[in-house]
């Protein structure tokens, strides 16, 4: 070592990236709470309402259309309306909504009914989770935009 | 004992599909949500191996429940891409919104074909 060593610097350094690390952690725990939570109500929802072999899986597609109009009323709230504590998002929405929607069985799901004979319901189921997704999403995005701007009036109003 | 390997399956899916979103967007500097597409097409890739896995018998409840119902309905999210969609939508960037979901569903039904294919070489 040829350098002056600095101490102060290298703890200061030390602390910031343990600080970090910890709160890096902290997100993932979150996330891993959260979508454990809501892979337990996707699986719920399976038991609760069954889709048998070869029939259009209303539970998948009822589950997709549900996590998208919760995420459109969350984001929009979290994003435009309230500060939340940094775990907020990742626990609720990258974990809970998350785990609870699912791409790949909605892509499973369209090949077994091409596989078991049934090419025009699973054409239909193809296109009906999409429209529904953007739609719930869509819906619940402006819907929560009209109610902050009528609580924002309301406020306004009073004052 | 059920509900334990879906818990165990999502608490490994949802964080990896969380630092694969951080990791490939930290790469891209585009508007295109290239994390999320990334995730669900590696996890239907997964999906697709492992019901044709089930369909030949290799596999049984077990692990579908905590590979498939767990850890792959975790890592797979609609939810997040369809945020992502209606942002590019709103943002001005239809086309790219049009072009995320027509995407994402030719990939992701790609990805199924190719993993079912997998497990019939493998487990034929």
């Amino acid at each position: 070592m040829t350098e002056p060593v600095d101490p102060d610097v290298d703890l200061a350094d030390v602390r910031r990236r343990r600080q970090a690390r910890r709160s890096q952690l902290r997100v993932l725990a979150a996330v891993a709470a959260g979508g454990s939570i809501g892979a337990a109500a996707r699986y719920g929802a399976s038991l609760l309402w069954p889709t048998p072999p070869a029939a259009f899986p209303w539970t998948t597609l009822g589950v997709n259309a549900l996590g998208c109009l919760v995420i459109g009323v969350f984001l929009v709230t979290l994003t435009e309306a309230w500060t939340a504590p940094v775990w907020v998002r990742p626990f609720f929405a990258t974990g809970v909504l998350g785990g609870f929607t699912t791409f790949s069985t909605y892509c499973v799901d369209i090949e077994r009914l091409v596989a078991a004979g049934r090419p025009g319901p699973a054409l239909t189921y193809m296109a009906v989770t999409v429209v529904a997704a953007m739609a719930s999403v869509t819906a619940g995005a402006w819907i929560t935009r009209l109610i902050l701007a009528a609580v924002r009036r309301k406020a306004g109003r009073t004052r | 004992m059920n509900w334990l390997l879906v818990l165990a399956g999502a608490a490994v899916g949802a964080p990896l599909r969380y630092l694969t979103d951080r990791t490939v967007q930290a790469r891209h500097d585009t508007v295109f949500p290239w994390g999320t597409f990334t995730v669900n097409v590696s996890g239907s890739i997964v999906l697709g191996l492992l019901a044709g896995a089930a369909l030949s018998g290799a596999v049984g409840t077990e692990i579908q429940l905590l590979v498939g119902t767990g850890f792959c309905g975790a890592l797979t999210t609609y939810s997040t891409f369809s945020y992502e969609t209606l942002q590019l939508a709103e943002n001005g960037a239809r086309f790219y919104a049009v072009v995320n979901v027509v995407a994402s569903v030719v990939a992701g039904l790609g990805a199924v074909f190719v993993g079912m294919t997998l497990a019939r070489v493998l487990f034929a």
